[in-house]
């Protein structure tokens, strides 16, 4: 994207870049080069500064010298001043790199006697410009010139005639005024200047003051014309680009763990997608935190680089706390794979978070950023700009494909969806915690509420804190609704003494069959022997009456063969019967 | 050419007495007609006010601008009073000849 701008404006309008973090990109290039701009603003909103830096960046990243006027601080000052951004003035000094010509005037040693032009200065600069054959000039604050000199119409057509002058020299050049009540500028310098006009701001909103850039106007080239944030620390300069370049983000198909395995087992079992941005949200107490930290240290775990901002606890306090979940934090500190950024969300505005979360990112380039919480911002009813803050962060975020995980805090007066329903279009995956209050416990729960590009469980899982971490289990889904915590526990107890119950009433129950089976089998075995002795005595019986006969027979017989008469007869009806 | 020479002429000339010494510098950018109108002026002044008592340096930040830093010259042309202190700058092309008195101390203003 940059380098397709800077083609298109080599082509119209040449640019000299600042140096300046992010300028460059909101100008698509930086200054217009071998041109004056005008930078303007209040007091102490940092015009000294930006000159500076546009000269010392110069000087040791574009190798193009820079002579610095100062109409207002002395050479030893502005050296002392700058020092403390890291910038080494006097050994530039001594490359001929830098020239510094402070210019007093005192308006009680002057008196004015006819005509004059401002030659003098034009001699001066001409000279500096030449001795170290510089390419860029600031001229820091020439209006402090119409305080020293009395005539303003020769101070007027003198400076229109050092602009042109400056054009014709073909340097850049920073020209700072201080902003006046209705003008630009207290002197109107805006009209004599036109190429290119830069107002710095220092705002204080809800009693927190933000810095903010404004390019108002650039002859020849396309530039950002939103308000900028930009901040001033140990390395200088910084404006924030934010008001993203649209959404062209290279998306990642890869997966990582949330570090938590049931967490992952919801989302299809592999957790969020790289570059994604993940919301964990929900009320006081709920874990938040916890989840944040087992992704911490799940991404160092895998090696990577974790950047935690923290607005609510110390580093050390939030380290401690999660020891006693079982997450230690330590060492990964140490190896310098983590790194904690503390601060209170009221310290500064909005828009420094923001820039402090830009340069934050861009120095430690980590592969995952966490933000504990995002909603403590929120402060009076400025929703509005917080969104658009996280939306810039977001944006950020996704381009340098940096997995971002949030917490927030939502009250409970609330619905759980509706209080963050202002980010909640920019979130990828959102894991809601929520309290279950059931007889008299407070337990907690745990669902996706939405995970942009996977089949996510739709179920709640009760959340479990535990000295090995967070445990997610599944709840109790019953007739009379969802049970957790020991309303769970009971239930399942119950469950389990019904089902012992059950099994112990099989076991009675086979033990009564096999009581009753032997029985009838003993029953059998005794009817069996007494079949057997009934049978023997009727057997015996049956014999003793055969025999009997048998006797009564031979007997019979006998008696025949006595009584020959009656044997005839007999003989028949004895063969009858057998 | 013309105006080295003349520089020279005046720089020779010696103040009379130490205590009275004025020391007078001129800040010109060539021999622009502002300029040529100032040292006429300037000679003139010190003809009448202060004879024989003062000096007179011309000098030509066109040959020399690393000279216009010491005196915080802007303005062309430009008359200092270095001596006696304070200093005193006189801009302008001194055609005021009052304001230039005024400005060297050479008359109260009542």
């Amino acid at each position: 994207m940059k380098k397709v701008v800077q083609t298109i404006s080599q082509a119209t309008l040449l640019k000299s870049p600042t140096g300046i973090q992010g300028f460059d990109e909101i100008t698509a290039g930086g200054l217009p080069a071998g041109r004056p701009t005008l930078v303007c603003g209040s007091a102490g909103c940092g015009k000294t500064l930006f000159g500076m830096e546009f000269l010392v960046r110069g000087a040791t990243l574009y190798d193009e010298p820079g002579v610095f006027m100062s109409f207002e601080e002395t050479n030893e000052e502005l050296i002392q001043n700058v020092a403390s951004l890291g910038f080494d003035l006097e050994d530039l000094i001594k490359h001929k790199k830098i020239a510094l010509d402070h210019v007093h005037i005192e308006r009680s040693e002057i008196e004015e006697t006819g005509e004059y032009d401002l030659e003098g200065l034009f001699i001066r600069l001409g000279y500096a410009i030449d001795s170290i054959g510089a390419k860029r000039v600031v001229l820091d604050t020439i209006e402090s010139l119409f305080a020293g000199l009395p005539n303003q119409l020769i101070l007027r057509a003198e400076l229109r005639r050092l602009f042109r002058w400056i054009k014709e020299k073909g340097v850049t050049a920073i020209i700072t005024g201080e902003r006046g009540d209705e003008t630009l500028t207290r002197q109107g310098l805006e009209e004599y200047v036109s190429d290119c006009v830069i107002v710095l701001d220092h705002r204080v909103t809800e009693q927190t003051s933000t810095r903010r850039l404004r390019v108002v106007k650039y002859r020849g080239s396309l530039h950002g014309t939103n308000e900028y944030p930009f901040l001033i620390d140990e390395t200088g300069f910084s404006v924030l680009p934010i008001t993203s370049l649209g959404l062209e983000h290279i998306v990642s198909n890869e997966r990582i763990s949330s570090g938590i395995t049931e967490l992952d087992k919801m989302l299809e079992g592999k957790g969020y997608f790289r570059g994604s941005t993940v919301l964990v949200s929900g009320t006081a107490g709920v874990g938040k935190t916890s989840v944040a930290a087992h992704f911490a240290e799940a991404a160092c775990k895998r090696g990577e680089r974790v950047l935690y901002f923290c607005f609510e606890e110390s580093p050390n306090q939030l380290m401690r706390n999660m020891r006693s979940i079982g997450i230690k934090l330590e060492p990964w500190v140490q190896k310098g794979l983590l790194q904690f950024q503390a601060t209170r969300p009221t310290f500064y505005g909005l828009e420094m978070h923001l820039a402090v979360t830009h340069k934050a990112v861009n120095a430690f380039k980590p592969d995952i950023v966490i933000m504990d919480p995002i909603n403590t911002f929120i402060l009076g009813d400025k929703e509005n700009e917080v969104k658009t803050m996280l939306m810039r962060i977001v944006d950020f975020l996704k381009e340098n494909q940096i997995t971002a995980l949030f917490t927030s805090l939502t009250s409970t007066e609330s619905t759980l969806e509706s209080s963050d329903v202002g980010i909640s279009s920019l979130i990828d995956t959102w894991l809601l915690l929520r309290d279950i209050e059931l007889n008299g416990e407070r337990n907690r729960g745990m669902y996706v509420l939405k995970s942009r590009g996977m089949a996510n469980s739709n179920q709640i899982r009760e959340f479990i804190l535990t000295n090995n971490g967070v445990e997610l289990r599944e709840v109790y889904i019953g007739a009379s609704g969802v049970l957790t915590g020991s309303a769970r526990v009971a239930q399942e107890a119950n469950e389990n003494a019904g089902l012992l119950k059950r099994k112990h009433e099989i076991e009675r129950k086979k033990r009564e069959l096999e009581r009753k089976r032997k029985l009838m089998e003993s029953r059998i075995a005794a009817m069996h022997a007494e079949f057997k002795s009934e049978e023997s005595e009727a057997l015996k019986n049956i014999e003793t009456e055969q025999d009997t006969i048998n006797l009564l027979e031979r007997d019979k017989i006998e008696m025949a063969v006595s009584r020959k008469s009656i044997i005839e007869k007999r003989k028949k009806k004895k063969h009858i019967k057998l | 050419m013309n105006e080295k020479s003349v520089v020279k002429t005046i720089k020779r000339k010696p103040p009379k007495t130490d205590d009275n010494k004025w020391v007078l510098r001129l800040y010109v950018a060539g021999q622009s007609p502002k300029a040529l109108t100032a040292f006429t002026n300037l000679k003139k002044i010190c003809a009448e006010q202060l004879e024989g008592k003062y000096s007179i340096e011309v000098i030509d930040l066109l040959i020399n601008p690393q000279r216009g830093n010491e005196d915080q010259i802007l303005a062309l042309p430009t008359l200092v009073r270095k001596l006696p202190v304070p200093v005193r700058k006189i801009i302008g092309d001194l055609s005021d000849t009052e304001r230039v008195l005024v400005g060297l101390d050479l008359l109260r203003v009542d």
